[in-house]
């Protein structure tokens, strides 16, 4: 893509370094902060104790955590599915799901079940969107995963379109045990370095915490607004 | 809607305020409930102290170096094909806006909230054009079509409405036949807007902070409309406050721990979503073009000064949530979209002192708001400084403030006027007292006798029963 255009600029900064009283900053170095509260936040707490505190914190966040063992991801999905009566679903095109289960077979398996799946296709373009929002359920991998706040995170690509955890009203994240780490500070911690080290980060990183919600009449909690209504975790025993 | 809103008149607006029982009883349960939350969720990191002295401590570095951050930042966006816009004021971004708006030949325009776009009055200037504007959060939404009704809180825009007024908006304005559930309300305004989403040309969100390292933007949402916002729409263009920056993503971690749990309690809302760049090459949703209009809008003039950090807020709306005052007079009685103790700062700082003079004088400066900001604004110390330049600078203090000081002054100078005052104080004050109180009191004390009562001089003076003890003593 071509560079962007920058407009207005020099005024606008040499107007901020002279309220400032000094000149134009040419190089900062970002200090080494006094305190680093959040890096000690479950630091010596081993990572069966993480799972458990995800676990838990869902229950605080209107998510429902279902655990299974390695082999039994496609057949623990296909119930979530059941049980939400879907008539079709759409996820991610990620060899991770392909290699967790959710293969040709599980893809049968739908199909026999009179549900349709469907996979974000980049070729289709804009119609993966009118897809997804005629779709019932929307299904991603987990890229990190967070104990503290419950939060799934995910990196976006032209194979893992923002709109499948986003439009559909049921929103189903597939999460290995292994992906799980303390807090939001050491996913940013690894987004950091990936600038560091030059490369471009994906355009859409969601943090996600649960289903959609809001609390702006009479500051009562409904969940479900304009994103999911419902989420559901599949938590893999990977380790 | 541009910063300054609603009635004109402050005592009118506090008045309005404080008669209205619905509101009040409403920002009281509100005040009640974020402000446990926050208790909550701040007391089981263990160590908020800590994480307030590593917020304030990132704020002050970034801002006194924000040319070099916003330089990064601008050079990020642009690498990636983002187009950057520098705006010194509200009409310079509005025409920047207005010009992509018509590049796009946008008709419908989708907006997640955003408060610097309120504060420039960016609506009114696309709607002039023609194009439908069509706010997408829950609250804002609600306001927006109930004509234009001005934001009460930073966090929950429409607290000062019921649900029964809520039914009465969407049945009178959108068609709507259901109950006053909240769940029924919430729903309709789903698929009301999905729709919306669907058909927009144009996306605009505004910033809760930049990162500079890699050109990226965060929005801090629960609803999930910022992220329809910026997935559906083929142009998205964001606005942000030029102070709304954090050096690396690092950073963007404490700060969003911070806001969440301040805001509303949560260890992080539903959704933190960083958008860097317009999509990549190859990917089928997210925006084609992307804008980033960064605004100072009069931010720049409190840089350097005794103010500077009234712009490390990060619009957490803590400060409001514990004000005795907002409590008492509701949002609208600030006349601001910055409400409660931050509105107060900021609304003269930005606005000048001229029509807000008043603003700094609503505050019991008990000092909760300085407590509860989780990058250490001191807040109350702020007003006092607004008061000091009002009074000696400005001349522009409270005129029974004046006049009081003015009485005492002249009385207090000669001793002779003094003592004659003092003892003239208990029979003067007699027709109107009642027992040692005085409920309804003459001329200037009836601002204060009308919400409480002013203790009756006493009937003899402490230099008198002085001066009586010490004669006993002797005897």
């Amino acid at each position: 893509m071509p560079r962007g255009n920058i407009q207005h600029r020099e005024n606008f900064l040499n107007h901020i370094a002279e309220q400032s009283g000094r000149p134009r900053s040419q190089h900062v170095e970002r200090p080494a902060w006094k305190q680093q509260p959040q890096w000690q936040v479950f630091k010596h707490e081993s990572s069966d104790k993480w799972v458990e505190r995800f676990k838990k914190q869902c229950e605080h966040i209107h998510t429902d955590v279902i655990e299974t063992e390695t082999a039994g991801v496609g057949e623990t999905v296909a119930e979530t599915i059941g049980r939400y009566q879907a008539a079709s679903l759409m996820m991610w095109e990620d060899p991770r799901l392909e290699e967790a289960g959710l293969n040709k077979h599980f893809r049968e398996q739908m199909a026999n079940l009179g549900v349709e799946t469907h996979i974000w296709d980049k070729s289709k373009g804009r119609e993966n969107i009118n897809i997804a929002e005629q779709t019932h359920v929307g299904i991603t991998y987990s890229d990190i995963t967070l104990a503290e706040s419950g939060t799934v995170v995910l990196f976006s690509s032209a194979d893992k379109g923002r709109a499948v955890s986003l439009l559909p009203e049921t929103y189903i994240a597939i999460i290995p045990q292994s992906s799980i780490v303390p807090r939001m500070s050491q996913a940013t911690q690894q987004i950091h370095q990936r600038v560091q080290n030059g490369e471009t980060i994906p355009s859409c990183i969601n943090f996600i915490s649960g289903p959609s919600n809001s609390a702006d009449i009479e500051m009562s909690l409904v969940v479900g607004v304009h994103g999911p209504v419902k989420a559901t975790y599949i938590l893999i025993n990977d380790q | 809607m541009p910063l300054r809103v609603g009635e004109k008149n402050f005592e009118n607006r506090i008045h309005t305020g404080l008669e209205d029982a619905f509101m009040r009883g409403a920002v009281r349960s509100a005040q009640e409930r974020l402000r446990t939350r926050k208790q909550e969720s701040s007391e089981e990191l263990g160590d908020w102290e800590a994480w307030r002295d590593l917020g304030e401590e990132i704020r002050t570095h970034t801002l006194n170096h924000l040319d070099y951050y916003l330089e990064q930042l601008s050079d990020k966006v642009a690498e990636l094909g983002g187009h950057v816009f520098f705006a010194q004021t509200a009409e310079e971004a509005n025409d920047y806006v207005r010009k992509v708006a018509e590049e796009k030949e946008a008709q419908k325009i989708v907006k997640s909230k955003s408060m610097v776009t309120e504060e420039i009055g960016l609506n009114d200037v696309l709607e002039d054009d023609g194009r439908e504007v069509v706010e997408t959060d829950l609250g804002e939404y609600i306001l927006q079509i109930d004509d234009h009704d001005p934001p009460s809180h930073i966090v929950a825009p429409a607290l000062h409405k019921n649900r029964e007024q809520i039914r009465d908006v969407f049945r009178d304005k959108k068609g709507y036949e259901n109950s006053e559930s909240t769940e029924e309300l919430t729903r309709f305004a789903r698929e009301q807007l999905r729709q919306e989403f669907l058909e927009a040309d144009l996306g605009i969100t505004g910033c809760n902070f930049a990162v500079a390292e890699s050109g990226s933007i965060s929005l801090v949402t629960n609803e999930g409309n910022a992220r329809l916002v910026t997935a559906l729409p083929k142009t998205q263009v964001t606005v942000m406050s030029m102070e709304r920056i954090v050096p690396t993503w690092e950073e963007l971690d404490v700060l969003v721990s911070l806001l969440c749990r301040s805001a509303v309690g949560q260890k992080l809302t539903s959704y933190i979503t960083g958008l860097t760049g317009p999509k990549g090459e190859e990917d089928v949703d997210g925006p084609e073009e992307f804008h980033l209009v960064i605004v100072d809008n009069g931010r720049s003039e409190i840089l350097g000064t005794q103010f500077q950090s009234a712009l490390h807020c990060i619009r957490c709306a803590a400060c409001v949530n514990v004000c005795p005052v907002y409590r008492h007079v509701g949002g609208h009685a600030y006349g601001s979209i910055y409400n409660g103790p931050i509105g107060a700062v900021l609304t003269p700082l930005l606005d000048g002192y001229e029509d807000n003079k008043d603003l700094p004088y609503a505050s019991s400066l008990c000092a909760a708001c300085t407590e509860a900001c989780p990058v250490k604004i001191p807040l109350h110390e702020h007003l006092i400084a607004h008061r000091q330049i009002i009074t000696e600078k400005e001349n522009l203090g409270p005129l029974p403030e004046k006049w009081a000081m003015k009485m005492f002054g002249s009385g207090t100078s000669s001793p002779r006027l003094y003592r004659l005052a003092s003892k003239q104080a208990h029979r003067a004050m007699r027709p109107w007292t009642k027992g040692s109180n005085i409920p309804n009191g003459p001329g200037p004390l009836k601002a204060w006798t009308n919400i409480r009562d002013l203790p009756a001089p006493a009937s003899q003076r402490f230099r008198d029963w002085f001066a009586n003890r010490d004669r006993e003593d002797k005897s």
